[in-house]
């Protein structure tokens, strides 16, 4: 436990120090979203890395949370603050309730109903025009403020976004390590004796479900109030793909597992940008080559490429170089 | 145009896209019931039928009937090596990383077809003619007699394949027990591979005969293959005729939604059919009540 | 403590258990034995909520859980081990028995995730109740290995060792000595005994008869789904019928 908080300090310190030597620089702006894919990334591993449970459909959480902000904050001109607490209350309550007949499911059937569902929201973001503004978007969403403090430059966005990043990875943490989080690994590892041993699985699996879907909502509130705009293409099927890729490579299970795999994700496609559309087949080939080569993801499939590194140049035959 | 032409409208054009459906769905069925993979790469067979066609016909100016089949061998290979490449080295195969790599598969896939072909939709030139004919004042292409027609001969094929071939009786029996199909046997690693070459030639064939009548690009693999596990799904995976009635009824609902509600949310009826039996029928429609051993 | 009244189960057309009743008092170990294919694990699925019986009740302490869940059953203190050990690999040693303690704390998400002073006394029970029970099976000392890592005989007192934090009163176990070798038979013989002696009811099945003589204070067998007698060791060794149906008359 005493590691977990040494680890933490370290990692907020480095997240709160980045920005000095970046100023008003375009990486800036990308670390921001950076903060909201590793909020996304981290609420998704709840589910995914620790319970075992696949969502293809976490960008329909993400885009609820930045629709109901978006909407009733331009059109309807209520306070933000409350609706990102409105919009977590709703999302989180909505997926309680689809959590009970979809989590029933398993492993590829999950997936296409999880799927299934993001498809049927993104479809209503389209369609329903009078409210979303469709496929050309809704402008006009305000910043974000404190009083006279206007979160209206992507420094001052950078520490909101990653203060709300970095609380939600404490209490991921703390999760992890309490009887909730090994409950939750124990259903990954087996079903049956978890329920044996008292875990009421369905109802936590479903609670958990919840959680994350309440964590993307306030991601999506945050990020429809960083842009001021926000459309539809932003929330299908592609992105939750691109969320799944994230904890994958990260690692499962490994809360700053999701960091590494949100910054990479972020961060790969503004590196190639001369390939603009073609950062999707490196999407394709990093998700199967981390599959077959590193199923713990980079947390633990760097370490054991080092070892096996170090162990060819030594000269000695690393026998377990390569389990993780 | 009165209400009855249109319903015989509705109806034509609901049967012909959900041949399509259920021949997308086959192949669903097919690789799920031998190797229990649900590979949702499936779509983008689809979409390679298509566009290898438009290829071989228009880039390397091959005449239509050669075209057709070398591009169906070609999305065939490509589905034998996507299982060799990537189904195969798998050393952990749970339903997860299935899940992840068939979509990284898929995602890789599309990502090459934009790559060599652009973002361009292309179409294919109809197999015999646009003339339409009319039936009892609703208009029909002659595409839409080929769809029926390849349809028909694919279940047909099946059928044979499965019930009087000897790796069609291996197959299913890798279906009902893969240890005890091993232990008489029949190489399962092999009748996997077969699954994958046959899906992705009923695949490759769907995209192929659907092309001329809604255009092709390299991202027409998604909502095929989507809608294509829905009627496999409605269908109880069954690889037979099940599938393709699913698939009918998807596309008859679809056409009927689109022409009386709205067009808009047509996309969405299929994924709300597939929720409603997967939550209903939460094991499956297929999966009878099996418990886990322990 | 545990009772069966005239329980039945049919698989498709398949009978596993036909009328089957059966006691087991309180305080003792009653093994449950039986040729292969008598119904003995399809008994303990019935009994401990995996599958639920076609006809017939089950009771604990008088109490009808006929059909209840597993997770209900753990919180009336029933647990069981596996026959094929059941253990949360990627969890550690430690960990796969603080999840032993799921039914005996109740912090929710929202405490554990701000780590309320309740929860935090709750988990620094957990971990005391854990380490009292991993000395208890005597795999102290293999607290922070990663449980896939144990070899197979650790495994099982693991298990046990899991299933005894949750402090049942009905203890079943699931051929609790297949895959041991005779040196840990002979420990786990021992282990069983100081189980029913802290005042745990166990139900074993079991094929190593030199164990279940040994431990068993009471004897059902099971052949063919139906019951075939009851009794001591001794009366169980003499029974005439029960010799025929092991010798396959």
């Amino acid at each position: 436990m005493k590691r977990e908080v040494v680890k933490f300090i370290i990692f907020a310190a480095l997240v709160m120090l980045a920005p000095l030597p970046l100023k008003q620089s375009y990486l800036l702006n990308v670390l921001v979203f950076v903060g909201i894919n590793t909020l996304l990334a981290v609420a998704l591993n709840l589910l995914l890395g620790f319970a075992g449970q696949i969502s293809l459909g976490h960008a329909a959480f993400f885009g609820m949370g930045a629709y109901l902000s978006g909407i009733l904050t331009a059109n309807f001109g209520l306070n933000p603050w409350l609706i990102i607490v409105l919009a977590a209350v709703t999302v989180g309550g909505l997926a309680f309730v689809l959590g009970f007949p979809i989590l029933k499911l398993k492993g590829h059937y999950l997936a296409m109903a999880t799927l299934g569902f993001g498809i049927i929201f993104y479809i209503v973001f389209n369609e329903t025009i009078g409210l979303t503004g469709g496929p050309s978007g809704l402008p006009g969403i305000p910043n974000l403020a404190i009083g006279s403090l206007t979160f209206d430059n992507d420094l001052k966005n950078y520490y909101l976004i990653w203060g709300v990043t970095l609380l939600t990875i404490l209490l991921c943490v703390n999760l992890a390590h309490s009887r909730i989080g090994r409950a939750l690994r124990a259903i990954h590892d087996s079903e049956v004796a978890a329920r044996v041993m008292g875990v009421n699985v369905r109802l936590l699996k479903v609670q958990i479900f919840a959680l994350s879907a309440a964590i993307s909502a306030v991601a999506g509130s945050l990020y429809a109030h960083t842009m001021t705009f926000i459309s539809p293409t932003s929330f299908g099927f592609n992105f939750s793909v691109e969320l799944v890729t994230m904890v994958i490579i990260g690692g499962l299970g490994s809360i700053y597992g999701s960091f590494l795999g949100a910054a990479l994700l972020t961060l790969l496609p503004e590196l190639l940008r001369a390939f603009r559309d073609y950062d999707i087949i490196a999407y394709g080939a990093l998700l199967v080559f981390m599959t077959i080569f590193m199923p713990g993801g980079l947390v633990r499939g760097i370490p054991d490429l080092m070892l096996f590194l170090w162990s060819r140049l030594t000269g000695k035959r690393g026998g377990n170089a390569q389990t993780g | 145009m009165n209400l009855s032409q249109q319903i015989l409208q509705y109806i034509l054009s609901g049967l012909s896209t959900g041949a399509i459906y259920g021949l997308v769905g086959l192949g669903f069925a097919i690789i799920f019931s031998s190797t229990a993979i649900v590979n949702f790469a499936q779509g983008e067979f689809v979409m390679l039928g298509g566009m290898l066609s438009v290829f071989f016909l228009e880039v390397v100016k091959l005449p239509l009937w050669l075209a057709v089949p070398v591009a169906i061998l070609t999305a065939t290979m490509t589905g034998v090596a996507f299982e060799r490449l990537a189904i195969r080295p798998l050393k952990q195969a749970t339903p997860l990383s299935l899940v992840i790599i068939t979509i990284g598969g898929s995602i890789l896939l599309r990502g090459l077809a934009m790559l060599f072909w652009g973002k361009d939709t292309h179409a294919l030139p109809p197999f015999s003619g646009n003339e339409p004919l009319t039936l009892a004042g609703a208009t029909i292409l002659p595409q839409h007699l080929w769809i029926f027609a390849v349809t028909l001969l694919v279940i047909t094929g099946n059928k044979l394949f499965f019930y009087y071939s000897i790796s069609g009786k291996a197959m299913r029996a890798c279906a009902h027990n893969r240890r005890a199909a091993s232990l008489v046997g029949i190489d399962v690693q092999r009748m996997v591979l077969y699954s994958f070459a046959l899906s992705s030639a009923i695949g490759a064939m769907a995209g192929i005969i659907i092309a001329p009548l809604t255009m092709t690009s390299y991202d027409v693999g998604i909502m095929l293959g989507l809608k294509g596990f829905c009627a496999a799904i409605i269908g109880g995976m069954s690889s037979g005729l099940g599938t393709v009635i699913g698939g009918i009824v998807l596309g008859l609902l679809e056409s009927f939604g689109a022409g009386f509600v709205s067009s808009g949310y047509k996309d969405a009826i299929a994924f709300v059919i597939l929720l409603l039996i997967l939550i209903i029928r939460p094991q499956g429609l297929f999966h009878r009540g099996e418990s886990e051993r322990v | 403590m545990l009772r069966l009244a005239d329980v039945t189960m049919t698989f498709g057309g398949l009978t596993a258990l036909q009328d089957f009743s059966m006691t087991a008092r309180r305080g003792e170990i009653t093994g449950i034995i039986g040729p292969n294919g008598a119904g003995k694990t399809t008994l303990f699925n019935i009994v401990s909520g995996i599958y639920t019986q076609t006809t017939g009740k089950v009771f604990l302490e008088e109490r009808d859980i006929s059909g209840m869940p597993p997770e209900r059953l753990a919180s009336l203190g029933m647990v069981r081990t596996f026959q094929n050990i059941e253990l949360f690999g990627q969890l550690t040693v430690l960990e796969n028995v603080m999840v032993g303690r799921h039914t005996r704390s109740n912090s929710g998400i929202f405490a554990c995730a701000f780590k309320l002073p309740n929860h935090l006394r709750e988990e620094r029970q957990i971990r005391e109740q854990a380490l009292k029970w991993l000395e208890f099976a005597g795999i102290a000392d293999l607290c922070q290995v990663t449980a896939a890592n144990l070899p197979f005989g650790k495994g099982r007192l693991l298990e046990i060792a899991r299933a005894l934090a949750l402090e049942p009163r009905l203890l079943l176990m699931d051929e609790p000595a297949a895959g041991l070798n005779s040196r840990e038979t002979l420990e786990l013989a021992l282990l069983i005994k100081r189980i029913r002696d802290i005042g745990v009811t166990v139900v074993l099945v079991e094929h190593d008869m030199e164990l279940v003589m040994d431990v068993c204070d009471a004897i059902v067998v099971l052949n063919l789904g139906c019951k075939l007698a009851t009794g001591t060791p001794r009366q169980i060794q003499e029974n005439p019928a029960v010799i025929a149906a092991y010798l396959g008359e």
